[in-house]
């Protein structure tokens, strides 16, 4: 009894019919089991229809892979139809994932080698589709033998199965080199286009290949003239323009064969001249060509003129009305702003305004041009169109731009108050999308800007009582407030209109913080510290502190808890060395990117052993005399930071730094000065855990009759290392051998440069004043390398 | 290099897909339905490019799409193919179907998409373009077909199909 199948049409009516995703469903199942049973009957007539079907629904989603065998049955059938239909199953059911491909193997031999050009072109696309590398190592001859065949339909074929066949297995290279050349002299397009592709799949796979070619450059630029000269023809043109696919094709090869080759460039550059002025640019087929030419003539060793050319030609495409012209213009500048860096400047105006672009893909191409045009130069005006641009883009360029921005202000700050502004901005806007550690580097920067500490702690005072649901922004926020607490009770602040902030506004805005639902916990942990830090700063009384440390000291966040525990035991036990641990921290040393977090969050700098009192003034305008004479280079002399003193046993897990002294490293003491019994060493130590740091000891001794008074060591070093000098241990050496004065200087070196310095000493010597101005010789060389 | 052509309908719908590059066939389903999500959303007045979804290879690659009526045809492709020249390819591509069409419709499409294939692979082979010249491909169909009928011609059985 035969089961009467329906035809692919009635199929889809079907399908279309039903109502509802169920009704589809069922009517699919029904039909697949028909299929099923059809082919499990074996019914050589319909199969072709039947496996029309399944092809259908697996478009549509539904399994199919019942049919795979089936296609290899259709395959191998004589008919036409029957193959026609195989071998697109075999497009979409079978994949080198599966076994099964390789049965169709033997059947695409028969059909390359014996089929008519119909069946031929079927087995070749099939085979450019899905072919594994196994297959395509197995039918290479059948396919090489197919290229020179006198039919164009199957050659043209043959060339891309060809190309699909090197990208699958690379040896083949070899085989489908030769023919190229003869190719070439073909007049059919459908070959030149695919031999034109074959070329440059083997230019840019193998070097030798590229150099082969080299020499048809010659005729390709003649193709390419014939084409461009040619008058009109219906056979190839689009709207005008002769088979603009072909002259994009040559193009492209012409960039690949021109790079980095003087010759080759030369011989191109009249041509692309002549392409980029005559082409007819009022339709896309124009336009297209005209790109691809503009890629060409910047990507090859053109002449200048030339060059300025294709720029403009870009510039002009920038203000073209037509959407697609501007995003591909934006494209292929954002490819040459690398190499010709101030050619696309000029047009820097242009691809700002595409910023304010409503679609998405323009603005994001924008985006990332407009970043890559920042330059020290212009960088005020492009960062406030990217701030601009920040408040309103779409959610999903929110980060990266506003990564990009802070890269930008980092590279590029005019000033530090810029740079703090601009942070702040983006973290007030786009607080969420930016990187980690910009909280790192925000604090940091401030840090290190002591004269706008309390500008910055006003900002971010006002930016946090605004809203402190932006986690990066709440976290600067409140360490600035905890170290600069004072800075903003006492009100003055020229830079912006004074704002009287009472103490416990203050400390009601951080006890929110701590509260807030929205804080995170390491939110939490820094706003904890800061009102700890803020019981020294104010000057009420701290019962509100303490109150608020005592209740978390029962907080189930388990940081939070320890936290609060030894604050509320440095309130109870520790008082005395409350203030001294609280202190303003000192600026952490900045060894790579990541700024140090252990050194924002404990509150010691423990590097030193020595602990130092608050240091004297440096004489600054006096030193640079001395830094004038190191030739080219001068030295930066920072006065030095005030110390915390290391504090008791009880908080040891605070400091994540090693607070015992260094070992000494062996490097030998040096004598580098000696005046009537006043004498000068210099000891050395290298701390074996951060090999950039130099300390130097400093001790001035007398062994002369009279005393030494009013002593004063500068020291200035070249550009490249950073010096700090701590405070000298007196002013006076006494006579005969008395209590000398040590000095420490902290040389920080981490390109390891060689080591100068150079002294100056002035003291008081038997009612004289010296001076002495000299620069240390022999230095030993472990000091430095 | 041309990962997949897509053609579905202002409801998502797939009318034609075909891949150049292996996928799974779930991976398939949702490459059409990131790719029917992102394309939806564009408005009618922006430019034809779009990125990637994630599925087919994200910002390496480009989505150049086509909206004609109620039909989306959608070229997903790599940074080697000239964007300009795509969007001529799919002008190409309608063009010839409404020549073997006649006067091709949403219709057509979705009662011969068997037909559609057969076209489309005389265009695009192997994810390269293999022919622009309309009159040649047209012919070359025009012969397939005539190969076709002639078989059934031979094989007309008395058996009555539904």
């Amino acid at each position: 009894m035969v089961v009467p199948s329906l035809k692919l049409q009635d199929l889809i009516e079907e399908i279309r019919g039903a109502k509802t995703q169920a009704q589809e469903r069922e009517v699919i199942q029904k039909e697949c089991a028909h299929i099923r049973a059809s082919f499990r009957d074996g019914d050589p007539v319909h199969r072709h229809r039947q496996l029309a079907k399944l092809l259908y629904v697996h478009m549509l989603g539904y399994p199919a892979h019942f049919g795979q065998m089936e296609c290899l049955k259709l395959i191998a059938s004589s008919r036409f139809t029957d193959k026609r239909v195989g071998y697109l199953g075999a497009m979409l059911l079978l994949d080198e994932r599966h076994d099964a491909h390789l049965l169709i193997t033997n059947s695409i031999k028969n059909d390359l080698s014996q089929g008519i050009q119909p069946v031929q072109g079927l087995a070749l696309c099939t085979l450019s589709t899905m072919g594994s590398a196994e297959m395509c190592r197995d039918l290479a001859p059948e396919v090489e033998k197919l290229l020179l065949q006198p039919s164009p339909y199957v050659r043209k074929k043959a060339i891309l199965t060809a190309v699909h066949m090197i990208r699958k297995v690379p040896e083949l290279s070899s085989v489908f080199l030769p023919p190229c050349a003869q190719l070439l002299h073909e007049r059919h397009h459908g070959i030149l286009l695919g031999t034109i592709t074959l070329i440059t799949e083997l230019c840019e796979r193998s070097p030798a290949a590229l150099r082969h070619f080299r020499k048809v450059v010659p005729q390709l630029v003649q193709i390419l003239r014939t084409l461009v000269t040619m008058g009109y023809s219906t056979e190839h043109s689009i709207s005008g323009v002769s088979d603009p696919f072909l002259q994009v094709q040559i193009l492209r090869l012409l960039r690949i064969l021109g790079r980095n080759h003087e010759e080759s460039s030369e011989t191109m550059n009249d041509l692309l001249a002549q392409v980029a002025t005559n082409t007819d640019t009022s339709r896309n087929a124009g336009n297209a060509v005209l790109f691809e030419t503009v890629l060409t003539i910047m990507d090859i060793c053109s002449a200048a003129g030339l060059r300025v050319l294709a720029v403009n030609i870009l510039g002009r495409f920038l203000l073209n009305s037509d959407r697609n012209i501007r995003y591909v213009a934006l494209t292929s500048l954002l490819r040459l702003v690398q190499s010709d860096h101030s050619a696309v400047q000029r047009h820097r105006p242009t691809v700002v305004e595409c910023l304010r672009e409503t679609d998405a893909s323009l603005s994001r191409r924008a985006l990332e041009l407009s970043l890559a045009l920042v330059n020290s130069s212009n960088v005020r005006a492009m960062m406030q169109e990217l701030q601009a641009f920040l408040e309103s883009c779409p959610p999903d360029l929110r980060a990266d731009c506003a990564s990009g921005i802070l890269l930008a202000a980092e590279r590029f700050a005019p000033t530090k108050r810029w740079h703090i502004d601009t942070i702040l901005h983006v973290l007030t806007t786009a607080g969420t999308h930016v990187r980690d550690d910009a909280v790192a580097n925000l604090t940091q920067l401030i840090g290190g800007a002591q004269e706008l500490h309390a500008y910055s702690v006003r900002r971010l005072y006002n930016a946090l009582a605004e809203d402190i649901s932006q986690q990066p922004l709440v976290q600067v926020a409140a360490w600035c407030i905890g170290e600069y607490g004072d800075l903003l009770l006492a009100g003055n602040c020229e830079e912006i209109e004074p704002l009287q902030v009472d103490e416990e506004e203050v400390l009601a805005l951080l006890e929110k913080v701590l509260q807030s639902h929205m804080s995170l916990p390491a939110t939490r942990g820094y706003a904890l510290t800061a009102l700890m830090k803020l019981s020294t700063r104010l000057c009420g009384d701290n019962n509100r502190i303490r109150q608020v440390v005592s209740i978390y000291g029962s907080c189930l966040d388990v940081e939070l808890q320890q936290r609060a525990v030894e604050y509320d035991t440095l309130f109870r036990k520790y008082d005395h060395m409350r203030a001294a641990i609280l202190e303003k921290m000192p600026l952490a040393e900045q060894d790579g990117p990541q700024a140090d977090e252990e050194a924002k969050e404990s509150k010691e700098a423990a590097q030193l052993s020595e602990a130092a009192p608050v240091p004297t003034e440096p004489q600054a305008s006096q030193l640079l005399d001395l830094l004038d004479l190191l030739d080219g280079a001068s030295g930066d002399v920072q006065h030095p930071p005030p110390l915390d003193p290391s504090p008791g046993g009880a908080l040891v897990h605070l400091l994540d730094l090693p607070c015992a002294p260094p070992p000494p490293a062996p490097i030998p003491d040096l004598k580098v000065f000696e005046r009537e019994g006043v004498q000068l060493n210099l000891s050395f130590i290298r701390p074996p855990e951060n090999p950039a740091l130099l300390l130097i000891t400093v001790t001035a001794t007398n062994f002369s009759e009279g005393d030494v008074t009013h002593f004063i060591c500068q020291a200035a070093v070249p550009k490249s290392l950073q010096l700090q000098l701590q405070a000298p241990s007196g002013n006076t050496v006494p006579a005969r051998g008395g209590l000398p004065i040590t000095q420490l200087f902290r040389i920080l070196n981490p390109n390891k440069a060689p080591l100068r310095l150079k002294l100056r000493l002035t003291y008081d010597h038997f009612h004289q004043s010296v001076q002495e101005i000299f620069e240390v010789n022999n230095l030993p060389v472990e000091s430095w390398q | 290099m041309i990962k997949a052509i897509l053609i579905f309908n202002n409801h998502g719908k797939p009318q034609l897909s075909k891949f150049y590059q292996p996928y799974s066939e779930d991976t398939q389903q949702q490459i059409i339905r990131e790719t029917f999500h992102l394309v939806s959303k564009r408005d009618e007045n922006v430019c034809n490019f779009l990125e990637g979804g994630l599925l087919i290879g994200g910002s390496d690659n480009k989505l150049i799409y086509r909206h004609y009526a109620t039909l989306y045809f959608v070229f997903c492709v790599d940074s080697s193919e000239s964007e300009l020249g795509i969007l001529d390819l799919i002008q190409v591509f309608v063009e010839t179907l409404d020549k073997c069409f006649e006067n091709v419709c949403e219709l057509d499409l979705i009662f011969h998409v068997d037909k559609v294939h057969n076209i489309l692979a005389e265009m695009v082979m192997g994810g390269m373009v293999l022919e622009t010249n309309m009159n040649e491909i047209v012919t070359q169909i025009d012969a397939q077909n005539k190969l076709e009928k002639s078989e059934t011609f031979i094989f007309q059985s008395p058996r009555q199909d539904r």
